[in-house]
C-alpha cells in the first residue's frame, strides 16, 4: 500500500512567468499542507521554466519539481500526462491542487483516471475535516443553482480549482525552499496530436479579465448590433470592457471571448453593468466576485437583481442611453 | 470516407429553467414535474458536430445515453434531428453514479459498440457540471482525446479540430479513433424536421442493462463512486439591491447614473 504525503500544486505558467491561478493555488494549498502539517511542492513543467521556480516558493512552496522539455513549449496533453503521471506517482501526494484553467480543465480529469482516483472540479471551497483529515471540496453544481460537499474514496484526493476563488500569499523574495530540476523523459511517439496553428483572436481594447469596468449584455439585446453601439458607447466612456452572456456567445452575437460565465470567462471588476442580462446562475458564476453589479432589466423578476446593488427595470434601449447621457454630462462637469 | 460516430448524449433537468424552479431535498435536486427535462446543452452540440460531419462525409451516427426512467420524447430528439441509432443504458443500477461509474458504462457500451470514429462528448453535462466523462471514456479506452473542440473535419483516419484556447483557437490534427468534447460556437443543433420526427417515431431504442455491456456490478452507479456527494445545499442569498426609479424608463436611467455618482463607484 502506497504511503501518501504533502500536497502538490501543479503549476502553469503564463508567458514564461507563475500564472496567477497557481499562487491562488500555493496560497490555498498552503494553508491546507500547515493544517495537515505536511509539505506543499509544485510542479512547473516548461520548455523553460527559469525564475518562476523562485516565485513559487515566495508564494509558498517548500518544493519545486522544475522540469524542462522542450515538448512541453506548448500543452498538448499526450505530452504533458506523461510529466504529471510520473511526477504524481513519484511524489505520491495526500493532495493534488490543479487551476480550473483550459489546461487544468483537460489534464486533470485525464491524470485523475491514469491514477485511478476521482477528481473534484471547479471548487470554490477546499478545508479539512478535523476528524477524518481528509479534503472537504465545494463546488457549484446544476449551473450554480445548487453546490456540492464531495469527500475523495481514493487517494490522492484531486480538486481543480475555479480561478479568484482563492487568495496568493503575499509574496516574500526570502521564504526558503528547494528547486529540484526533475528529467523526465517524454515519449514523442505516444502524441497522438499535432498542433497544426495556434490563432490569437484578442479583442481590441482592453482585456476582459484585466478591465475595472464591464458593461455586458445579455439574451435581450436581441443582435449583435447593440454590442457595437449602446454598450460600446458606455464601455468606451468608462474606460471598460464589453462582455456577454452565454446566449449571445452561442447564437454568434459577440466573440466566445467576450462570454462571461460558468463555461467562459471568470471577471472580477469594480463594477459590473448587466444589461438585459436574466441572471442565470451559471452567467452570475462568472461576474459574482464584482465589487459592485448594476443591473438593468426589463423583467422586474429577473434573478440579477438578487445579485446586484443597484437596478433599473426598464428596457434598455430607453434606460441606456439615458444613463451614458447623463453619466457622460457628470463625468465632463 | 464515411464515418463512424457514437454521440454521449444525457438526459438532464433543464438548465434554462428559471433558478427558483431548482430545489434541494434529502440531498436531491427535485424540480417540479412541468419542468420537463431536455438533452444537455453541449451534448446537444456533440449531436450537431457529429450531423454536419454527415452532412458532408456520410455516415453512421449513434447516440448512446446513460440514466433511468428515460423520457422517449426527449432523448429520441437525437434520432429526429438525424442520428440513425439509439442504444440506451437504461437500468436503476446506473443511478447515483459520477463521473467513474458513468465513464466505465459508456465505454464498455462503445466497446460493445465496436467499430467507431470518433466519440463525441459535450464539454459538460448541465446538472453536475463535471466536465470529466468524455476524457474518462478516452482513458478507458486508451484513444486520443481533444476537448474543446467548436468546429471538426475528419478526412482518412485523421479528424481536424478547432480547439478553443483562451484568447484564441489551436487547429489540432488527432488520429482516429478518438474522443472529441465539443463546446459551443459548432452551432446550435438544427431543428427536427416533420419527416425526422415521423421516422423517430416508428424507432424504437436499443436498451441495455449491466449485464449486455459485461459490467460487474461493483463498477456501476453508486457503487462505482470514487468520490462520495456528501452533501446538496443552496446558500441563502440575500438580496439587498436598490431599484432606482422613475416616470419613465429613461429618467430612472438618468437617476441611476446621479445616483452612482453619488456613491462614488464612478
Amino acid at each position: 500500500m502506497a504511503e501518501y504525503k504533502g500536497v502538490l500544486v501543479c503549476g502553469e505558467l503564463a508567458d514564461g512567468k507563475l500564472a496567477s491561478i497557481t499562487a491562488e493555488l500555493l496560497g490555498c494549498g498552503r494553508k491546507l499542507a500547515d493544517e495537515l502539517k505536511e509539505n506543499l511542492s509544485c510542479l512547473l513543467a516548461s520548455d523553460k521554466v527559469g525564475e518562476a521556480s523562485k516565485e513559487a516558493i515566495a508564494f509558498g512552496a517548500d518544493k519545486v519539481y522544475a522540469v524542462e522539455h522542450p515538448a512541453l513549449k506548448e500543452y498538448q496533453a499526450d505530452s504533458y500526462m506523461q510529466v504529471a503521471e510520473k511526477l504524481a506517482r513519484d511524489v505520491s501526494p495526500l493532495v493534488i491542487l490543479i487551476g480550473q484553467t483550459s489546461m487544468g480543465r483537460d489534464s486533470a480529469p485525464r491524470l485523475a483516471f491514469r491514477l485511478g482516483t476521482s477528481v473534484t472540479t471547479d471548487c470554490l471551497n477546499l478545508s479539512i475535516d478535523p476528524a477524518t483529515k481528509l479534503l472537504v471540496q465545494t463546488r457549484p453544481v446544476y449551473g450554480g443553482n445548487a453546490q456540492a460537499v464531495f469527500i475523495s474514496e481514493s487517494m490522492p484526493q484531486m480538486v481543480t480549482v475555479r480561478t479568484k476563488a482563492m487568495s496568493p500569499l503575499e509574496r516574500n523574495a526570502s521564504r526558503k525552499g528547494e528547486v529540484i530540476p526533475t528529467k523526465i523523459d517524454i515519449d514523442t511517439s505516444k502524441v497522438r496530436t499535432k498542433v497544426l496553428e495556434t490563432v490569437k483572436e484578442e479583442a481590441v481594447g482592453i482585456k476582459l479579465e484585466d478591465a475595472p469596468v464591464i458593461v455586458s449584455g445579455g439574451r435581450g439585446m436581441g443582435g449583435p448590433q447593440p454590442f457595437q453601439t449602446i454598450l460600446k458607447e458606455l464601455a468606451d466612456l468608462l474606460h471598460g470592457a464589453v462582455g456577454a452572456s452565454r446566449p449571445p456567445a452561442d447564437n454568434g452575437w459577440v466573440s466566445e471571448g467576450l462570454h462571461i460565465g460558468l463555461t467562459g470567462k471568470i471577471v472580477a471588476p469594480d463594477i459590473y453593468i448587466a444589461i438585459a442580462i436574466s441572471g442565470a446562475s451559471q452567467h452570475t458564476a462568472g461576474c459574482s466576485g464584482s465589487k459592485h453589479i448594476i443591473a438593468i432589466n426589463k423583467d422586474p423578476e429577473a434573478n440579477i437583481f438578487r445579485e446586484a446593488q443597484f437596478g433599473v427595470v426598464g428596457k434598455y434601449e430607453d434606460v441606456v442611453p439615458a444613463f451614458t447621457n447623463k453619466l457622460k454630462g457628470l463625468l465632463a462637469g | 470516407m464515411a464515418v463512424n460516430m457514437i454521440v454521449c448524449c444525457k438526459q438532464v433537468p433543464d438548465p434554462e429553467a428559471p433558478p427558483a424552479v431548482f430545489k434541494v431535498v434529502n440531498n436531491k435536486m427535485t424540480l417540479p414535474a412541468e419542468v420537463k427535462p431536455v438533452i444537455g446543452q453541449y451534448e446537444e452540440f456533440a449531436l450537431e458536430a457529429a450531423l454536419k460531419i454527415k452532412d458532408t462525409a456520410g455516415g453512421k451516427i449513434t447516440a448512446l445515453s446513460l440514466g433511468n426512467n428515460f423520457v422517449r420524447d426527449v432523448i429520441k430528439k437525437s434520432l429526429a434531428v438525424g442520428a440513425d441509432e439509439l442504444i440506451l443504458l437504461e437500468d436503476k443500477a446506473f443511478e447515483d453514479g459520477d463521473s467513474w461509474s458513468t465513464a466505465n458504462a459508456l465505454a464498455a457500451a462503445i466497446r460493445k459498440i465496436g467499430t467507431y470514429d470518433v466519440v463525441f462528448c459535450g464539454r459538460q453535462s448541465s446538472d453536475w457540471d463535471a466536465g470529466q466523462v468524455g476524457l474518462g471514456v478516452a482513458e478507458i479506452l486508451g484513444i486520443p482525446a481533444v476537448t474543446l473542440a467548436r468546429k471538426v473535419e475528419v478526412t482518412a483516419g485523421k479528424a481536424k479540430v478547432e480547439r478553443v484556447i483562451p484568447d484564441g483557437y489551436q487547429v489540432v490534427e488527432v488520429t482516429l479513433p478518438a474522443v472529441i468534447v465539443v463546446t459551443s460556437g459548432i452551432g446550435a443543433l438544427r431543428y427536427a424536421t416533420l419527416k425526422g420526427i415521423m421516422a423517430a417515431a416508428k424507432k424504437q431504442p436499443v436498451v441495455w442493462k449491466p449485464a449486455d455491456i459485461g459490467l460487474e456490478p461493483s463498477k456501476l452507479g453508486a457503487a462505482g463512486r470514487r468520490s462520495k456527494l456528501d452533501k446538496l445545499f443552496q446558500p441563502v442569498k440575500e438580496s439587498k439591491c436598490e431599484i432606482i426609479g422613475g416616470d419613465t424608463a429613461a429618467e430612472a436611467g438618468a437617476k441611476l447614473a446621479v445616483r452612482l455618482r453619488e456613491a462614488k463607484l464612478l
